[in-house]
C-alpha cells in the first residue's frame, strides 16, 4: 500500500471556515497532515483533485438499514457500500430492526458490522420504548455506555403515541444526556392514508394524509421537549406548519433541531399522478406550498440539518398497488448532487451552506467529537473527507446503486455534482466513483481489528481516530 | 384515450377523453343498442378475440355487463375473479398479468380495490386494458353510462345541471362523473356533508353545498349515491338515520318539487336511506333502463379500442 | 388526405337516369313490387335506396319497404382499417320471406356485400337477396357480383370514385380521381 495520500488541487471546505481557495491535502497514518499549496508526493498516492472540492466527509443523521431481521433490502455492508459512495464517513441508522435496537446487544451487533465492513462509521439510534411499542421505556443508558455508544434515540417508523410515555422518555433521555428523535405523527389522523392530503388525493382517489397529522405532533413533542428540557430533533419534517413551530421555538431558545430529505424539497404531491410507488413515503411529498416552506426553512436556517431517511424496499414489496406498496425511498447515493441540484443552483443556499447542513451540522446534533469527527479539514483531524466535483452533471441510473434496493424516485434525474473520492480513516474507499474496498478488495488498514473503538467502557466517549 | 402511437389502446381514466371521444362513444352505444333488440343479439366485429375480466373486487352487475357486452361483439370472454383464483393464493398482480400475456388475449377489463392498478397493469400486458372500477379513483365507462342515460332521456348534455348527493369522497363514480359532465359542458353541484366531500374537491370545477333543498330547487338530474354503513364507523356522520333526515331524498321532499328532476343512482339502492322505497318504485324504469344501457356502452368501448391494427 | 377530381364520369341527369332504369329492372326481375325490400348501405346507399323506393312507389302504385344498414360491425378487415364510426341500422319491417334489393353506391371488393348479407341473415331469412349499385369499379376480392348496375367504370388500384347526392353533399355527380 502507499504511503498516505495526496489530493491535489481541490478547493478546501472546511467548517467554521467555509469555502476557500484551491489546496493541496496530506493524508497519512489516517490523519490530514498538512493544508497548503504545492505539496509534493513523497511515496504518497496522489489523487487528481482539480476543478473538485474536498469537504469533511458526510453525516446522516438518518437512515434504515434493515440489519438485523430484513436484509433482503438492505444490510449494513450493502447500506456501508451506498453510503460510502454517497460520500459519507457516518450513518446513523434507525431502530427499526427485528429485532429492533432496543438493547446493547442489537446496538454493538450493528455497530460491530460496521466496523466488520470498514467503509463509514455505523452508529445506531436506539429506540425509546421497547419494541417500538410505545408503551415502556427501552434501555437508554445501557444503549449510551456500550460500545455503540447510543445517543440518539427514537421510535421512527412511528411516533411514540402515548404523550405521558413521551414525556416520560424525554424526562428519562435528559438525565442520561441524550437526544430524542422525533417522527412527530399523530397516528389517528394519519391513518389509512397513502399520500399527501390535497387537491391530488382527491382526484387520484387515495386516502389522504392531512399536514396536521405531522404539525400536531410536532407542537406536542415542542411542548414536551420545552417542559422536560431534553434535547429535541425533529426527523423528516415535510410541513410548512411544522417550519413555522420550529421557528417559533427557536426564537423561544428552545434547543429543538429539525432535518428535512432531498425528496421533499425536490418533489411536490403532483409526483404522485402516475401511481409511481417510488412516490409513496411518510411523511409524504407535500403540496408545492409546503415545499416553498421547507426552501425559505432551509434558507433562514430554521432547519438544520439534510437527512437521508433511506429506506430501502425490495421490488416485490414496491411493483405492487398503490396502497399495498410499502412507504420508502432509497437516498443515500443521490443526497449531494440533490443539494446542489435542488439547492444550490437553485440560489436557497450557497454550497458552503449546502454542505454545512450535511456535515458540520448533523455532527453537531450527534455530538460527533466523541467519535474524532469535527468537520474539519484541518491538519490535526481525522482523515474522512469527500472530493466531489459540484459542476458534473450526470443522470442517476439506479441499476448502477450499490445499495440492495431501487426504489429511487430520482431515475432519470439529470443532477450537478458528483461524488468522485470518499476517504475513511485516511485510506480512499471510494476512488473516481468506484468502491475501492469491498468484496475482494484489500480492507481498510485497522479497520477489522474488533474493539478498535477504545474507550467503550465510559459512557459518553467513543473511538478516537 | 391513452395510447402508444403504435400500442394497444386502453380507457383508464374518463379524463383521458375530451368532448368529441366521448359524444362520438355516446352515438356509437346508441347502435350498439339496437343490436340488443335484434333476434340475432351478436355482430362479428370483435369476432376470434379474447377478453380478460379480472374482477379483484367483488361486483356482479358491471362483470356481467361487460361479458354480455364482449359476448354480443362475438368475443370470447374468460372470467378471472378473487375467491379460489391465484390471486387469494398470493400470486402478485404482476404475475397474474404475465400469465395473462402468456395465454395471449386482447384485452383485460380490471376491476380492483385499488387505485391506478389499471394504470400499473399496462406496464405488465401488451393488450389493451379498460378500468371497470379501481377503488376510489375512476370507473369511467359508468359515466359514459350515466351521460347516455342523461342525454337519451333529456335531450341534451351542454349546460345540463346535475346534482350529486352522497358519499363523494369515497366514490369513483362521482369523480368519474365529475371529469366527464365537465368535459361535455354540463355543470355540477355536489351535495354532502362537508365530512363526505375529499379535500379541495371544489378545484375539480365543481359547486358545493350542504344544502339538499338548495340542490332540488336548481338541477335537471339528481344523482344519488349509495352510502354504507362503514360510514358511521368512521365517524363522517352519526348514524344512518341522521343522513336521510338531512340527505335522503324523502317522500316530502319529493312532493314539494313541481320540476322533478331526472332521478338516478348507479345502484343498488338502499331503499329507504339514500331514497324513499315509494320514490325507488317510481323512477325504477330509469334504473333498469342503465343495465341495457350499460352493455350498449360497454360495446361501443369495447368496438372503439380493440379497432386499430394487431399484428 | 383530400379528393382530387380528375374528370367527371356522372352528371345529375345521368344518375337520373340509372335511378329510373334500375328501377324498371327490379320491377321486371322480381315481376313487380310485391314481398319487396330496398336495404341501403352506409349512408349514400341509403340515400339511392330512397330514390329507387319513390321511382318504384310511382310506377306500381305500391309503398316498399326501406331499411338502412350499417355494416361498421360486419365488417371483415376490422384488424386493418380500425374501428369505424358506427351508424345507426333501422330495419323495421321484417325481412322473413321478402326480395331484399342491397342497395350501394359503388362496388369495389365485394367486402362491404358479404358483410350487409351477413348482417341481414342476423335479421332474419329472406327468400332472395339481390345487389344494385350505382358504380362497379371491378377489383372484386371476393365472388360478388351486382344484380343492377348502374355504370361500369373501370380504375386502378390507387384510383378513387367519389359519389355526391344532393342529399347529402349538395349535388349529383360521379367523379373519379386520386386521394393526396
Amino acid at each position: 500500500m502507499s504511503d498516505g495520500l495526496l489530493i491535489k488541487g481541490a478547493r478546501i471546505l472546511s467548517f467554521p471556515a467555509g469555502l476557500g481557495g484551491e489546496s493541496d491535502v496530506k493524508v497519512k497514518g489516517g490523519l490530514i497532515q498538512r493544508v497548503e499549496s504545492g505539496l509534493s508526493g513523497g511515496g504518497a498516492e496522489v489523487i487528481d483533485a482539480s476543478g473538485c472540492v474536498v469537504a469533511p466527509g458526510l453525516v446522516d443523521l438518518h437512515a434504515h438499514l434493515r440489519e438485523p431481521g430484513m436484509e433482503y433490502k438492505e444490510d449494513v455492508a450493502t447500506g456501508s457500500r451506498a453510503a460510502a459512495c454517497g460520500g459519507y464517513c457516518a450513518v446513523f441508522c434507525m431502530a427499526n430492526t427485528e429485532p429492533p435496537i432496543d438493547n446493547s446487544a442489537v446496538a454493538e451487533y450493528v455497530f460491530d458490522r460496521g466496523v466488520e465492513e470498514g467503509l463509514c462509521m455505523v452508529l445506531p439510534h436506539g429506540a425509546i420504548t421497547l419494541g417500538r411499542k410505545g408503551e415502556t421505556l427501552a434501555p437508554m443508558g445501557e444503549m449510551g455506555s456500550c460500545r455503540a455508544a447510543v445517543k440518539g434515540f427514537s421510535d421512527d417508523g412511528s411516533p411514540v403515541a402515548d404523550s405521558e410515555i413521551m414525556r416520560r422518555a424525554m424526562e428519562y433521555a435528559r438525565t442520561m444526556g441524550a437526544l430524542i428523535i422525533s417522527h412527530s405523527e399523530d397516528g389517528n389522523l394519519s391513518a389509512g392514508g397513502q399520500m399527501n392530503e390535497g387537491y391530488y388525493s382527491t382526484v387520484l382517489g387515495l386516502r389522504g394524509i392531512p399536514p396536521e397529522s405531522e404539525q400536531i405532533g410536532v407542537f406536542r413533542d415542542i411542548c414536551l421537549a420545552e417542559r422536560t428540557g431534553v434535547r429535541l430533533h425533529l426527523a423528516h419534517i415535510s410541513t410548512a406548519g411544522s417550519v413555522e413551530l420550529v421557528r417559533s421555538a427557536k426564537k423561544r431558545g428552545l434547543a429543538v433541531t429539525c432535518e428535512v430529505t432531498p425528496h421533499h424539497f425536490c418533489l411536490n404531491d403532483s409526483a404522485l399522478s402516475s401511481y409511481d410507488t417510488n412516490f409513496k413515503m411518510n411523511p409524504p411529498l407535500r403540496s408545492a406550498a409546503d415545499v416553498e416552506a421547507l426552501l425559505a426553512g432551509l434558507s433562514d436556517g430554521t432547519i438544520d440539518a439534510i437527512a437521508t431517511d433511506h429506506a430501502p424496499h425490495a421490488s416485490h414489496e414496491k411493483e405492487k398497488e398503490f396502497d399495498m406498496a410499502e412507504f420508502g425511498v432509497i437516498g443515500l447515493e443521490t443526497c449531494l448532487p440533490l443539494a446542489v441540484t435542488g439547492l444550490v443552483d437553485a440560489g436557497v443556499l450557497s454550497l458552503q451552506d449546502a454542505v454545512e447542513k450535511l456535515t458540520a451540522a448533523p455532527a453537531r446534533i450527534m455530538e460527533m467529537e466523541r467519535w474524532g469527527y469535527r468537520a474539519r479539514v484541518e491538519p490535526g483531524e481525522a482523515a474522512n473527507l469527500v472530493v466531489f466535483n459540484p459542476d458534473l452533471e450526470w443522470v442517476v441510473d439506479p441499476s448502477l446503486f450499490r445499495s440492495r434496493s431501487r426504489n429511487t424516485p430520482f431515475s432519470g434525474w439529470k443532477v450537478r455534482g458528483k461524488v468522485l473520492h470518499t476517504i475513511f480513516r485516511g485510506k480512499p474507499v471510494v476512488r473516481d466513483g468506484e468502491l475501492a474496498v469491498g468484496p475482494g478488495c484489500e480492507p481498510v488498514e485497522g479497520a477489522r481489528v474488533p474493539g478498535v473503538a477504545s474507550g467503550a467502557s465510559e459512557a459518553g466517549k467513543g473511538m478516537t481516530a | 384515450m391513452t395510447a402508444d402511437t403504435n400500442g394497444p389502446r386502453h380507457l383508464l381514466s374518463i379524463s383521458d377523453l375530451d368532448r368529441d371521444e366521448i359524444i362520438k362513444l355516446l352515438d356509437s352505444a346508441r347502435s350498439f343498442a339496437e343490436v340488443s333488440t335484434r333476434p340475432v343479439k351478436k355482430v362479428p366485429a370483435l369476432r376470434g378475440q379474447t377478453i380478460v375480466n379480472l374482477f379483484l373486487e367483488a361486483s356482479t352487475r358491471t362483470r356481467m355487463s361487460f361479458e354480455l357486452a364482449a359476448k354480443r361483439l362475438s368475443a370470447d370472454v374468460i372470467n378471472f375473479a378473487t375467491g379460489g383464483s391465484s390471486i387469494s393464493k398470493g400470486e402478485s398482480l404482476k404475475d397474474t398479468a404475465k400469465t395473462i400475456v402468456a395465454m395471449g388475449v386482447d384485452a383485460v377489463v380490471i376491476r380492483h380495490g385499488s387505485a391506478g392498478t389499471p394504470g400499473m397493469l399496462t406496464g405488465w400486458v401488451d393488450c389493451s386494458v379498460i378500468n371497470a372500477g379501481d377503488g376510489m379513483h375512476e370507473h369511467p365507462t359508468q359515466a359514459l353510462l350515466d351521460l347516455f342515460t342523461m342525454r337519451e332521456r333529456l335531450g341534451r348534455l351542454e349546460g345540463l345541471k346535475v346534482a350529486i348527493v352522497g358519499d363523494i369522497d369515497h366514490s369513483r363514480v362521482a369523480r368519474s362523473n365529475i371529469h366527464a359532465l365537465r368535459t361535455v359542458g354540463a355543470e355540477v353541484l355536489l351535495v354532502a356533508p362537508r365530512t363526505l366531500l375529499p379535500d379541495r374537491v371544489e378545484e375539480m370545477g365543481v359547486l358545493v353545498t350542504s344544502s339538499l333543498a338548495e340542490a332540488l330547487e336548481w338541477c335537471d338530474v339528481l344523482y344519488l349515491l349509495r352510502i354504507q354503513l362503514e360510514r358511521v364507523e368512521e365517524s363522517r356522520f352519526p348514524s344512518l338515520r341522521e343522513y336521510t333526515l338531512q340527505y335522503g331524498l324523502t317522500q316530502a321532499r319529493w312532493s314539494r318539487l313541481d320540476d322533478k328532476p331526472l332521478v338516478m343512482h348507479p345502484g343498488p339502492i338502499n331503499r329507504g336511506v339514500e331514497i324513499a322505497s315509494g320514490i325507488a318504485d317510481e323512477v325504477e324504469p330509469v334504473i333498469t333502463g342503465q343495465v341495457a344501457a350499460g352493455v350498449a356502452v360497454r360495446m361501443a368501448v369495447l368496438f372503439d379500442l380493440l379497432g386499430g391494427s394487431h399484428v | 388526405m383530400a379528393f382530387e377530381a380528375r374528370a367527371r364520369l356522372l352528371d345529375e341527369e345521368d344518375i337520373a337516369r340509372i335511378v329510373r332504369r334500375i328501377s324498371h329492372e327490379i320491377l321486371e326481375r322480381n315481376k313487380g313490387s310485391k314481398n319487396l325490400a330496398l336495404v341501403g348501405i352506409r349512408t349514400r346507399g341509403v340515400t339511392l335506396a330512397g330514390r329507387l323506393a319513390r321511382t318504384i312507389e310511382g310506377i306500381e302504385g305500391q309503398k316498399v319497404e326501406v331499411g338502412a344498414l350499417d355494416i361498421a360491425m360486419y365488417r371483415d378487415d376490422f384488424a386493418t382499417r380500425g374501428a369505424s364510426e358506427v351508424g345507426p341500422t333501422r330495419i323495421e319491417f321484417d325481412i322473413n320471406d321478402k326480395k331484399v334489393v342491397i342497395v350501394d353506391d359503388v362496388l369495389y371488393t365485394g367486402r362491404t356485400t358479404r358483410a350487409a348479407m351477413d348482417a341481414l341473415m342476423d335479421f332474419g331469412r329472406p327468400q332472395v337477396i339481390q345487389l344494385a349499385v350505382l358504380v362497379d369499379r371491378g377489383h372484386r376480392e371476393l365472388p360478388v357480383r351486382a344484380d343492377y348496375v348502374g355504370k361500369n367504370i373501370p380504375t386502378s388500384g390507387d384510383e378513387k370514385v367519389k359519389v355526391s347526392l344532393e342529399e347529402i353533399d349538395g349535388t349529383d355527380m360521379v367523379e373519379i380521381g386520386e386521394e393526396r
